[in-house]
């Protein structure tokens, strides 16, 4: 039975609202705005990734653009060299690059966790301060790689000539690609509420809370923060993926320390640890951009003074704001 | 109650713990035979939590060997200790305090009946884990507050959602630093009538300061005074100990 509490009512009402925003912008002749919503939706992913990590798991992470950026150089890579007809590999087998999404995302995934596993190996032995220099170091060293390495562009990044492909989309459609951001960022928010309510959810959760009282009945933080942080980052690498095709470009600022600051703004500002925290976090900085950023130079000083307010008067973000304190069974 | 033949579950050997120049375990030999409470008693400061800590896992000591079922923990975390056996309550309550009373002991049963990488189940609608849980909180008499966060529970009931997280995880042996502290004079003696029950299921490691509990309770006492055990004995060898009165119990036993 699903209790249509508060919170799961504003849930419905925001999603309803990121669904209609591309179909009124068409309405209107403002196609711009359907890039807007898309790029609130694939944003929103990468939040609802690190909301995992930093919501439920509390691990504070200031290195997720390493994931975001491992997504995006994954669709770059891969597309770049399928454009060109040139293997990535010729010996000692052939591996071609491919313009599949599927296949892209695939490989995102697989190389985003296997870079995680590394990493939360190394810095889940910290925690606090510690954990945050830490994550932030290692995605500064991923960044630094990435701009001394001339042959996907390096500093100048890496064109995507045309969108990638999904077999019975029209990718190259905007509302079509929407489309593919909107159930994706859907599809992520759903299996992170399974997450939430499940047994690994639970021991996650008292990991926050208590690492200590979970160790007391038999369960190894360590192993069930590794597997969060793992799963966190796959989720964000999807996202840059996406935001890689969305632009048709992939630059080393996808991985720069102020896109893990904007993730991170993202989930702050919506909520921390709220499911839909990432998509209102994610549309309000892109609102205060497009908005401010017009008019001011300075817009990101606003976003400033928007997040100090959230922080010291809405601890639960907009959506604490909105729908009340968080409420455990 | 102590049958000498049988093999302890829990056998501390030449335990020393430093920190710094202050010497909290100092050369401790200590055991705990199946059936039997084994209370361990002594001052503030004495070292009485710095020893459950080495027992759970909590801290390494410096030298010396904690065999429990005949296998050395040496190397062992808390999570692999708890997992073989341990069931341990804190001093000062240790909960996950945004969850209720419930979702604390669902916790672990969670924990004893198999894996926590399961990924898609609520856990609120797994029966086994809800049923379980709420039967442990029977136990304690919490089960009317099984819904409450355990943030907002008193003090007292915090101490009995301790005792029935141990209990959940179906120990081999009991260790329990002052379940009595600051339960009130109500509550201890229910508290120590339960804990009378529990010696079948699993022996207990006992520190505590209420002496009542402890002469109602306890088969063997040990003393321990700045990280030395000046004594082990019987409730009666420890009521006469001359040592034991003037170092601990004072003026107050006759
Ligand atoms: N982590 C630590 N670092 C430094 N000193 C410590 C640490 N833990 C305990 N101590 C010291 O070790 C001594 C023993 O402390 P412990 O908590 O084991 O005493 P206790 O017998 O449990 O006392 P109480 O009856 O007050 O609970 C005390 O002097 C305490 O200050
Ligand atoms: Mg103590």
């Amino acid at each position: 039975m699903v209790r249509l509490s508060k919170e799961n009512g504003l849930n419905c009402v925001l999603a309803l609202a990121l669904l209609a925003a591309p179909f009124v912008a068409t309405a209107l002749d403002e196609p711009f705005y359907i890039t807007l919503a898309t790029r609130v939706a694939i944003l929103a992913i990468a939040g609802v990734g690190l909301n995992l990590a930093l919501g439920l798991g509390g691990l504070v992470s200031f290195g997720h653009a390493a994931f975001f950026g491992l997504g995006g150089y994954a669709a770059g890579i891969l597309a770049s060299h399928a454009l060109n007809y040139e293997p990535i590999l010729s010996s000692p087998f052939e591996l071609n690059g491919t313009t599949q999404m599927l296949v892209i995302w695939f490989v995102a995934l697989l190389v985003s966790g296997l870079a995680a596993l590394l990493i939360g190996f190394f810095s889940l032995r910290t925690s606090g301060v510690y954990f945050i220099m830490i994550t932030l170091a290692f995605a500064q060293m991923i960044y630094y790689f990435a701009i001394s390495w001339p042959a996907y562009g390096g500093e100048d990044g890496l064109s995507i000539y045309v969108r990638n492909v999904l077999p019975g989309v029209n990718t190259m459609d905007p509302i079509s690609f929407f489309m593919i951001a909107f159930v994706l960022l859907m599809l992520v928010i759903l299996f992170s509420s399974m997450i939430k309510n499940s047994r690994f959810g639970a021991a996650l959760q008292a990991a926050r809370q208590n690492d200590e009282r979970l160790a007391t009945v038999g369960i190894h933080p360590f192993g069930i923060r590794l597997t969060t942080f793992v799963i966190s980052a796959m989720i964000t690498a999807l996202s840059g993926a996406l935001f890689a095709d969305l632009n048709r470009f992939v630059s080393p600022d996808m991985l720069a320390w102020h896109m893990s600051g904007e993730i991170m703004v993202f989930v702050i500002l919506g909520g921390v640890g709220r499911l839909f925290g990432p998509v209102v976090g994610a549309a309000l900085f892109i609102l205060i951009e497009s908005v401010f950023g017009g008019i001011s130079e300075y817009w990101m000083f606003y976003l400033g003074l928007v997040l100090l307010g959230v922080v010291l008067y809405a601890r639960g973000g907009v959506i604490g704001f909105l729908a009340g304190k968080e409420k455990h069974d | 109650m102590t049958d000498q033949a049988t093999q302890p579950v829990l056998e501390i050997s030449e335990l020393y713990k430093s920190f710094g120049a202050l010497k909290a375990t100092d050369g401790v030999n200590l055991t705990l035979y199946p059936g039997e409470i084994h209370a361990l008693i002594g001052p503030n400061g004495a070292g009485k939590s710095t020893l459950i800590r080495q027992i759970s896992g909590e801290y390494p000591p410096d030298s010396g060997t904690i065999r429990f079922l005949g296998q050395d923990l040496a190397g062992l975390g808390v999570a692999d200790r708890a997992q073989l056996g341990l069931g341990r309550t804190f001093q000062v309550s240790s909960l996950a305090l945004e969850f209720s009373a419930l979702r604390n002991v669902m916790l672990a049963v969670q924990a004893k009946s198999g894996s926590s990488f399961r990924f898609f189940k609520p856990v609120m609608k797994d029966r086994d884990l809800v049923d379980g849980a709420m039967k442990m909180l029977e136990k304690v008499g919490l089960q009317d507050r099984a819904h409450i966060p355990a943030a907002e529970l008193s003090h007292g009931e915090r101490r009995q959602l301790e005792i029935a997280l141990a209990l959940a995880l179906k120990p081999k042996a009991f260790l329990l630093d002052e379940p009595m502290a600051g339960m009130g004079p109500e509550g201890s003696k229910t508290l120590t009538g339960f804990l009378g029950g529990l010696r079948d299921q699993a022996p207990i490691l006992l520190v505590e300061h209420d002496m009542d509990a402890v002469f109602a309770l306890a088969d063997r006492i040990s003393v321990l005074v700045y990280g030395r055990v000046v004594a082990t004995g019987t409730v009666d060898e420890i009521r006469g100990n001359r040592i034991v009165r003037e170092a601990y119990l004072g003026e107050e036993t006759s």
